[in-house]
């Protein structure tokens, strides 16, 4: 097969499970469902593993051509073309794994629910998106895989729309959202104003005759191009990938059928912005502005959003923060230009995330949809495999030498200790400080899950059991990657050059490169592990954790006491909510009623939409009447029109 | 006197359309009632042989015979090709029908293949005797299909009013055309337009164009020559409707392409005046009527009056563009109507003939898939991207902004394409809103689904590639 | 000149004259037995004189349709017979397909049922 045809395969095969399963779904019945869109996203997924076999090891080119020519508007071509290369094709497995092992995970989570091939319809078609987004070449269709991913996020959030919160939360982070692509499809405005063309590679290569061209915005103070086109776009990956003050939606998108939606938004899609960063490396290389701003909100994301988990008693909600702190960390890492070492993050914390969301799923399904962590404890015994998997799980999220999490994570880390842009000293400071938090956090969920009392009720604890195979399976298949897949790309993605062109980094940027001078191999790496401050900050949050949810088990509830504004702060989430809610929510709904009641009821509705509709209707109620049905009306009719084309023009050509 | 035979081969589809007419028309007469569908298999075989007599000899360049007045070029082959895909598709749609309403008779097909021998003659005329002759061969078969149902009232008042009507237009079409022969001393239209630029007359040459071009008006249903559309098309059964909603659209755009263009290139700038004057008014009253009817087939008529107007935007530029797009709109309006129609008669049983808009109300949850396929179609009506109709407004409007001095025009068509969005919207709303008041399924015979399903997905799938059919047009399109 | 219509008024004479003879010689020999019917301008179809808004059989017009297409095809035949020298083998054939078209309507209106009164 020509190798056109092939990635057209890997990205409709998906579309046309999602198809199937949504517009029949009826007819092909739920295993039919499921089944199609198994078929369709596990076809996508060998096709992407072959592809990535092909350019990844046995080193064949990458591909950047269009496919389809949707239109040519004034020399601007809007395309849609695949852009194949190492940093896609990573990308395209990732998301086609995980998607496939949720789609095997649903059969056995949702098979009650009456809405189950809509739900496989929804998941597929979000592979579909997900992969037009990754494998895109140029802008256009970027922004449309872009907003394909957020619609499909909506629709999944609000999943069981008879739920009043899982309709409040759609709605939030579909608005949330919609403020940041608002600033993304800025951004793309910005780029095809001054470059006159959306595709990438283009793009990429007429960085240099922008560079140095300055806009004034407000006022007269010139900015320069690159960054305002940097930021906007960054703008966009902070709605999607939720960095603060964007994150709002994410927590709350747990609304979802947990934990598959969560797992696609907490592990694919929220990972769209990481590789939009990266993808646009030369433009975002040009701009140290851009890149310190990057790195400050990716830091910020990464230690507060970190603390919040901490206080979390739902078993969805710790795993959603930790994700939202894991997020800061790959963009703490773009923003020291250590885009490599962000992807390769992202990478890892693919399959660990997973991991323990399924993992969570599991314990969800065997608690009878119980999700607080408080009427948990002691499932060890009841479910090993699940205990077994999301112990491996979070071993990896705190960074444990060896385990996947610790390689990526240990690069970031390094990386930004060896920036030099403004801001990263308080970048370093706040990974430093998020590893400990994140080990404390992720072993009071462990602890408190798995380990001492068993709090939950005895209707609960009689039924309890390990969870089936569709379950367990993907749990299984997820955890091996979690350990071993950081050991084994670290050379090559972290510090070799595995990405090649597709990641472009300045020589003065080039932080990866000095750490690959001090890079011996995976093994050495982890030993060496063990005499940093990484690995005791994360051993000592471990034991902190033990300590105080194991061992003197009253003790948290006095610190909360103590210090009881901190944990009303974090509780409310820093009031990022309740602020938004008075002044953004609040403020719009006022002016939007002013707007409505004013100029939209009155002004546009009751002069220019009504009106002109009323107007309309009555000329038309009362010109039909011409149309009396009587012959020699038709016929006068005709003939006063030929009198008048006669009249008119006869005798105005004389 | 010397009279040599002539090229047949450029006639040979018409010959052969002939033949198989009067062919059919006599193994019709001695078939029984239920092997009536031999009939119905003999006309689409005769139409299908046409199709690939035409494609087989697929013209490139301009070639003249019978003493000139007989013409084929690629234009002509192309519209040639659409109307026999649309006669073939509206005999298909129609075959159910015509079997429930007891209409299943053979002088359909007879008086259908007659029909579709005047519109190949009218497309290839390059004489005013070969217009007129393809005209009135046209005309009469379309008088008499509308009749068919002798005991409906509706249906003969509606024949009526459009045999009355018609006979004046000819009559006005006639007139022009002696005057025209008056001023020029030729019938034939290569030779008249060379002879115009020298006519001394001017008062009389205007007169003589004016009458001709209320004709083709008539013709088209142009304001103020459209008061037989509505009742023609409410009136006759919705199989003959089809038939005269669709293929006869063509022709008659070739008419104009033909008199207009191939005849008076030379006067553009005096037809283009009053073209203008048509399409703004058809526009507008085809668009504002639509929008207080009741009756869906009425309702049709009215949004192929506006169509119309869309459809003379194009040939009035007097552009290769302009004419290319004006095609284009022609053809697309006839994909686009054959499945209006189709739909129709899909929904349409014995005794019931879902005309009224209220009959797709809940169309949804009958049936989901046609529900769907009719939402294309309303959509690309109405002109929303990136259904087909889109891109044939956009290339009649893009033609027009071209041309100096008529973007005012562009923007009236605008203006008057969102007024029309809101008729072609009310049904999707009520399709997939509103409540059905009949719950029973759509039967229909598989062929009939099949076919309106791809017809369809047709409007949708050119839409994603517009370039196509464009392109096609303004090949066929050969330069005045 | 004149003398060239001579033998027209010879005719004119001749036809008064056995005009006259013949109705005389019915007059005077024929039975005479009149009634209304025998003294009505058309024994058979339409009164003479009565408003012409009536009803009458549609039939008439099937006819008279029928009639005048062949009636017509005669109009066509005679100038063609005229110059068929002239206009040659093509000519002769578009007769043929002229008169095969004609006879195909024929055939159709024969099986229809058209030529039958009843």
């Amino acid at each position: 097969m020509e190798m056109k045809s092939l990635y057209l395969w890997i990205a409709l095969s998906p579309l046309i499970g999602a198809v199937i399963a949504g517009l029949f779904g009826k007819m092909v019945g739920r295993s039919g469902a499921h089944w199609v869109t198994i078929i369709g996203v596990a076809v996508s997924c060998l096709l992407s593993l072959y592809v990535f076999k092909a350019i990844v090891i046995d080193g064949a080119d990458g591909f950047n051509g269009t496919v389809y020519t949707w239109l040519v508007s004034e020399g601007i071509h809007f395309e849609v073309g695949f852009l194949i290369d190492k940093l896609s094709v990573m990308m395209m497995v990732v998301v086609t794994f995980v998607s496939l092992m949720v789609h095997i995970y649903t059969v056995g989570y949702m098979r009650d629910d009456p809405g189950y091939q809509r739900f496989f319809s929804y998941i597929s078609l979000f592979t579909f998106s997900m992969l037009i987004l990754v494998m895109s070449n140029n802008f256009m269709q970027l922004f449309f895989g872009w907003e394909a991913v957020g619609l499909v996020s909506y629709l999944l959030i609000g999943f069981w729309y008879t739920r009043e919160s899982a309709i409040y939360a759609n709605l939030k982070a579909f608005l949330v959202n919609r403020v940041g692509d608002f600033g993304f499809l800025l951004g793309i405005a910005g780029v095809l104003m001054y470059f006159g063309t959306l595709d990438y590679a283009t793009v990429f290569a007429n960085v240099d005759k922008v560079d140095g061209k300055t806009m004034t915005i407000l006022g007269s103070t010139p900015w320069s191009v690159l960054t305002v086109i940097c930021i906007l776009l960054f703008i966009g990956a902070m709605g999607k990938s939720a960095q603060v003050p964007l994150h709002v939606w994410l927590p709350d998108s747990m609304e979802g059928p947990t934990p598959i939606s969560a797992l696609i938004h907490a592990a694919t899609m929220v990972t769209a912005g990481i590789f939009m960063v990266a993808r646009m490396s030369p433009l975002f290389e040009m701009s140290e502005t851009a890149l310190s701003v990057v790195m400050v909100i990716g830091a910020i994301t990464a230690l507060f959003m970190g603390f919040l988990g901490l206080i979390q008693n739902d078993i969805k909600r710790v795993i959603a923060y930790s994700t939202l702190s894991q997020l800061g960390y790959m963009t703490v890492a773009l923003g020291a230009s250590a885009y490599a070492a962000g992807i390769f993050h992202l990478m890892t914390h693919a399959f660990f995330k997973a991991l323990l969301f399924l993992g969570a799923g599991s314990v969800i399904i065997a608690m009878h949809h119980v999700q607080d962590i408080r009427q948990m404890g002691g499932l060890r015994k009841y479910m090993p495999i699940t205990w077994i998997t999301f112990l491996i799980g979070s071993l990896a999220l705190i960074g444990t030498p060896g385990f996947a999490g610790f390689y990526s994570k240990d690069s970031i880390i390094e990386a930004v200790q060896l920036s030099t842009l403004p801001g990263h000293q308080f970048a370093y400071f706040a990974v430093l400080a998020g590893v400990l938090v994140t080990a404390l956090y992720s072993f009071r969920l462990y602890f408190l899950v798995f380990h001492g009392k068993e709090r939950m009720d005895e209707h609960t604890r009689a039924h309890l059991h390990e969870t089936p195979w569709v379950v367990t399976l993907p749990l299984i298949l997820l955890a091996i990657p979690s350990v071993f897949i950081g050991a084994y790309y670290v050379g090559s993605m972290a510090f070799g050059n595995f990405f090649g062109d597709a990641i472009f980094v300045l020589p003065q940027h080039n932080v990866l490169g000095e750490l690959a001078r001090e890079f011996h191999g995976a093994w050495p790496m982890a030993i060496h592990a063990f005499s940093t401050a990484p690995f005791w900050l994360a051993l000592s949050g471990v034991v902190i954790a033990y300590y105080l949810y194991m061992v003197n088990t009253a003790l948290p509830a006095k610190i909360q006491a103590r210090v009881q504004f901190l944990y009303t702060l974090l509780d409310n989430k820093y009031y990022f909510d309740r602020f938004n809610e008075i002044f953004f929510a609040g403020g719009s709904r006022g002016i939007g009623r002013l707007l409505w009641q004013t100029g939209d009821a009155k002004l546009i509705d009751g002069m220019i939409i009504n009106g002109t509709a009323r107007t309309v209707g009555w000329v038309s109620g009362v010109v039909r009447r011409v149309q009396t049905g009587y012959l020699y009306h038709y016929a006068f009719a005709m003939i006063l029109g030929l009198m008048f084309l006669l009249a008119t023009y006869v005798l105005g050509w004389i | 006197m010397n009279f040599p035979l002539p090229n047949f081969l450029p006639a040979l589809p018409e010959i052969f359309l002939l033949t198989m007419a009067c062919v059919v028309l006599l193994v019709d007469l001695f078939l029984t009632d239920r092997s009536r569908g031999a009939t119905y298999i003999l006309a689409m075989a005769s139409l299908l042989g046409v199709c690939v007599l035409i494609a087989l000899s697929f013209s490139h360049s301009r070639i003249l015979t019978f003493s000139d007045t007989f013409v084929r070029d690629p234009m002509a082959d192309a519209l040639k090709m659409g109307i026999m895909i649309a006669a073939m598709v509206s005999f298909l749609y129609a075959k159910d029908y015509l079997r429930e309403h007891g209409m299943f008779k053979g002088e359909f097909y007879i008086l259908g293949l007659f029909g579709v021998l005047g519109m190949m003659i009218l497309v290839s005329a390059h004489n005013f005797l070969t217009v007129y002759l393809g005209l009135e061969l046209l005309s009469l078969c379309m008088y008499a299909m509308v009749a068919m149902q002798r005991d409906s009232a509706i249906a003969s008042e509606a024949a009526m009013k459009y045999f009355v009507l018609g006979a004046i237009a000819s009559g006005m079409l006639l007139y022009g055309m002696s005057i025209l022969y008056g001023v020029t001393g030729t019938l034939d239209l290569g030779l008249i337009n060379e002879r115009l630029p020298n006519v001394q007359d001017k008062i009389l040459l205007s007169f003589g164009m004016v009458f001709l071009i209320v004709g083709i008006a008539f013709k088209l249903g142009a304001v103020p020559f459209h008061m037989w559309v509505p009742d023609v098309y409410e009136g006759a059964p919705t199989a003959v409707t089809l038939y005269l909603a669709a293929a006869p659209k063509l022709a008659a755009f070739a008419m104009l392409m033909r008199l207009l263009v191939d005849g008076m290139a030379s006067l553009h700038g005096q037809w283009q005046d009053i073209l203008i004057l048509l399409a703004v008014a058809s526009m507008a009253i085809g668009n504002i009527i639509a929008i207080a009817q009741a009756n869906l087939k009425r309702l049709l008529a009215y949004s192929a009056i506006s169509h119309v107007g869309y459809l003379l935007l194009g040939v009035l530029t007097g552009t290769t563009e302009g004419y290319a797009a004006s095609m284009f709109y022609a053809l697309t309006y006839v994909l686009m109507t054959l499945g209006a129609f189709g739909m129709i008669m899909l929904m349409s049983r014995q005794g019931f003939e879902a005309d009224r808009l209220e009959d797709f109300k809940g169309l949804n949850e009958r049936s989901p898939w046609f529900a769907f396929i009719m939402m294309i179609l309303m959509f690309s009506m109405a002109g929303v991207p990136p259904f087909l109709g889109f891109w044939a407004k956009l290339s009649v409007l893009q033609a027009l902004v071209q041309s100096t001095g008529l973007l005012w025009l562009a923007i009236t068509a605008v203006v008057f394409s969102i007024i029309g969005a809101f008729y072609y919207l009310r049904v999707i709303k009520m399709m997939y809103f509103d409540k059905a008041e009949d719950s029973s399924a759509l039967i229909a015979s598989n062929d009939m689904r099949v076919v309106l399903s791809a017809n369809g997905l047709l409007v949708l799938g050119l839409g994603l590639y517009p370039g196509l059919l464009l392109a096609f047009c303004l090949a066929t399109i050969v330069s005045p | 000149m004149l003398e060239n219509y001579l033998p027209v008024l010879i005719f004119i004479c001749v036809g008064l004259l056995v005009g006259t003879v013949m109705i005389a010689l019915g007059f005077v020999l024929a039975p005479h037995k009149p009634d209304s019917e025998k003294l009505s301008p058309y024994e058979c179809g339409f009164e003479a004189f009565e408003d012409a808004r009536m009803k009458f059989d549609v039939r008439y017009y099937l006819v008279a349709i029928l009639f005048i297409i062949f009636d017509l095809e005669i109009a066509f035949l005679f100038p063609w017979a005229i110059v068929l020298k002239d206009i040659g083998l093509f000519g002769f054939l578009a007769m043929l397909v002229f008169l095969g078209i004609l006879v195909v309507g024929f055939v159709y209106e024969w099986k229809k049922g058209a030529l039958e009164w009843e």
